[in-house]
């Protein structure tokens, strides 16, 4: 059996709905909630403010911290234990990654910027979403930042390459399923997070990153929409 | 805590007016929506001012206790996330968080909201573990009742999944909601100077001397009880604030 | 030829190309890439000729030497006192600058302020560091006692302000209320409970509406609406 339609009958190069809203936690500097299909992320941004312990402290630079933590009702499956876990960190430290090329924080010596990403409902493709959503909360806070950061998967199903898998998708299990979210700055093509699991051939990933671009342009102007929407 | 400040927000309470308008025993506007959590059995997200929060109930298949071999487990959490407030801090749950989540669950327990008897699949050997978790989103005061309330929605609005070949079959949900009994509904009332309050925010939190978080039943008896703050209470005190808490508790069952 | 791509007085968000060519010149909030102008800080628009900057929406205080500012008390040090000043770095008010009076050696400096004190002061150095020096000394400068602090903006300091000080003379006015706005975004508040209130009421709704035009009128109109009458003792 190949995979011929994408189970929700969304079109190869078509993302999941996506709604948006920046400010949405009242005690933030910044905040901003991002949902792709059914999977949500709520992004809260508080800083520069001091950062403890001082070893942390970077004289030259203030530092970005980002914490990644699903809810324990978000996955699909079972409960998932409180508490950050060896996946959690890992995508904490991605996410940091991702958004620490466009943001400059020269003018704030041995401070901290802290962005908080919680999942309440997950259906795959959760960084990507998270890192979303902590772009605009960023922006959001006054942060200076060159550019808007926007992610979202793509990768390929049996014979099929195609955007943002659903978690149906990822476990698809009559043929080969490659996964790879992609975090970039649309207007310039930097590239700032990139992971992959599963099998694919050099040209098909060649395909899958051509056919990303567009989405991430078109979520960019949906953050940068959001962001102007708080002040009308 | 700054004692100018305080007395000059007494003196306003004198007159029964509160920081942000309102009259001592009034709560702020309540919202209650639920089935808000697709990934969960049940769930619910409750607005209270500006306090937000979600509560999913998650449910799994596991061994019952040696001692109660014929129950099922109900467990109830919460957490302080960062996200929600800038006072919280990372890491593992501290005191606030740890007596948040077992107030909550000492009301649901005491009361016997759930007869884990008929959470049993085989004495023994598998029963259902009904995982409660608090979750603020916005933080703004009144964590225990609104997590409380947000609780007892999202029990309402949950559903078993189907149970196939010895576990839970997540991407279907019975018909079967949980075997809910008795509804406790807890307030919590402050004491700050010789005023009582209810609902507070996080600004009047910082001035409470003591507080009392009682558990209510329908039919109007307590099941749990909570004393917090750094000054005693007098038995005058204790009997006010529980029939304050009572009477608050009627408004709140309606929501429900 | 120049163009520019967005209007004065319009919000802007990081990476938007504000101006194409080479006729515009870069200013507070906006970088250059090539031909273009693109805006690097969430903010309004400000056009002055060739210069293009953005007036900032959101972020935290950052302090400026004679800034007067309103902080909390966090800590005591050996010789001083540490401040929360509402930004990403907190200030010291050093001994010799809290008071004209004379403070002998080994002084239990919780006497002149404590833990939790509330004080108005201004600000005397800012080093590279954004290491913050703190002064008592100078006309207005105090300890606060009683009232209520509330946090606003910022940025929005200056319209709560107004055009010398139009604003919150008209509020004070109305409600009869003693207010010291610090330009790091703490707001000092001390009047009756319903004239307080309303006070915040207002001090809140100009900070939410600072951005739209005839904010005075309708400041004006909200305080007349809301107007409550109290009698008894003057602050």
């Amino acid at each position: 059996m190949t995979f011929k339609k994408r189970p929700d009958g969304r079109k190869f190069d078509q993302t999941r709905e996506i709604e948006a809203k920046a400010g949405i936690i009242k005690k933030a500097d910044g905040s901003a909630y991002f949902r792709i299909g059914k999977t949500a992320a709520y992004a809260a941004v508080y800083g520069p403010r001091e950062l403890f312990p001082r070893s942390q402290q970077d004289p030259k630079k203030g530092r970005l911290r980002c914490n990644y933590n699903m809810m324990p009702f978000s996955g699909a499956g079972e409960r998932v234990r409180p508490g950050p876990s060896r996946r959690s960190k890992e995508i904490s430290m991605v996410s940091e990654k991702a958004l620490l090329p466009v943001v400059d924080l020269s003018d704030y010596p041995n401070a901290v910027v802290d962005v908080f990403i919680e999942l309440p409902q997950t259906d795959a493709g959760s960084r990507c979403a998270g890192i979303c959503a902590a772009s605009i909360a960023l922006a959001d806070a006054g942060i200076t930042m060159r550019n808007m950061v926007s992610a979202v998967s793509c990768g390929k199903v049996d014979d099929k390459v195609m955007i943002d898998l659903d978690y149906e998708e990822e476990s698809y299990e009559d043929g080969d399923v490659a996964d790879i979210p992609v975090a970039m700055v649309p207007d310039t093509g930097e590239i700032t997070l990139l992971q992959m699991d599963g099998k694919i051939k050099k040209e098909d990933l060649k395909k899958a990153i051509e056919m990303v671009k567009k989405p991430l342009k078109e979520i960019v102007e949906i953050q940068k929409k959001v962001l102007k929407e708080r002040y009308k | 805590m700054n004692q100018d400040f305080k007395n000059h927000i007494n003196k306003s309470l004198n007159k029964n007016i509160r920081m942000d308008g309102r009259k001592k025993d009034e709560f702020r506007k309540i919202t209650i929506e639920t089935g808000v959590i697709s990934t969960a059995e049940g769930s619910a997200r409750v607005k209270c001012g500006e306090t937000e929060l979600i509560v999913g109930v998650k449910m799994g298949v596991g061994n019952p206790y040696p001692d109660i071999p014929e129950e099922g487990v109900l467990m109830t959490g919460a957490e302080l996330y960062p996200l929600s407030n800038p006072e919280f801090e990372g890491g593992p749950p501290r005191e606030r968080a740890i007596e948040t989540a077992r107030v909550i669950d000492r009301g649901i327990r005491e009361s016997g909201t759930i007869d884990t008897k008929k959470l049993c699949i085989k004495a023994g050997e598998q029963v259902w573990m009904v995982f409660l978790d608090v979750a603020p989103v916005n933080m703004d005061g009144n964590l225990i009742d609104i997590g409380c309330l947000a609780a007892m929605a999202a029990l309402k609005n949950a559903k078993f999944p189907e149970f196939k070949d010895g576990k839970p079959d997540y991407k279907k949900l019975s018909k079967k909601s949980l075997p809910i009994s008795k509804v406790p509904i807890e307030v919590t009332v402050a004491k700050i100077g010789d005023n009582f309050l209810v609902d507070l925010t996080d600004d009047e939190e910082k001035f409470v001397d003591a507080r009392l978080t009682v558990a209510i039943l329908e039919d109007g008896n307590l099941c749990a009880m909570q004393k917090g703050g750094d000054s005693p209470l007098s038995e005058d005190d204790v009997f006010k604030m529980i029939d304050l808490a009572i009477k608050k508790s009627k408004e709140l069952r309606k929501l429900l | 030829m120049g163009e520019l791509l967005v209007k004065d007085k319009e919000v802007v968000v990081p990476g938007e190309i504000i101006a194409e060519g080479m006729d515009y010149l870069p200013s507070f909030g906006t970088y250059r890439k090539e031909q273009r102008i693109i805006a690097n800080r969430l903010g309004l628009l400000s056009i002055d000729g060739k210069v293009i900057r953005t007036i900032p929406l959101a972020g935290r205080y950052v302090p400026r030497r004679n800034d007067m500012i309103i902080g909390r008390v966090i800590d005591i040090l050996m010789s001083g006192w540490r401040i929360n000043i509402n930004s990403a770095y907190s200030a010291v008010l050093m001994l010799q600058e809290a008071t004209f009076k004379y403070i002998e050696k080994g002084a239990n400096l919780s006497k002149f302020f404590s833990l939790d004190d509330w004080v108005v002061a201004k600000i005397i150095r800012v080093s590279s560091q954004n290491l913050v020096d703190l002064t008592m000394k100078g006309p207005g400068l105090r300890k606060l006692d009683g009232g209520r602090i509330i946090t606003v903006n910022t940025y929005k300091v200056p319209r709560i302000i107004g055009k010398q000080g139009s604003m919150v003379s008209m509020i004070k006015e109305v409600t009869g209320c003693r207010i010291t706005v610090g330009q790091n975004g703490f707001v000092w508040i001390q009047g009756e409970p319903e004239q307080e209130l309303l006070a915040v009421r207002a001090i809140k709704k100009i900070g939410a509406e600072a951005h739209r035009n005839g904010l005075t009128d309708d400041i004006k109109k909200f305080l007349d609406k809301n107007k409550v009458k109290t009698k008894g003792e003057k602050q």
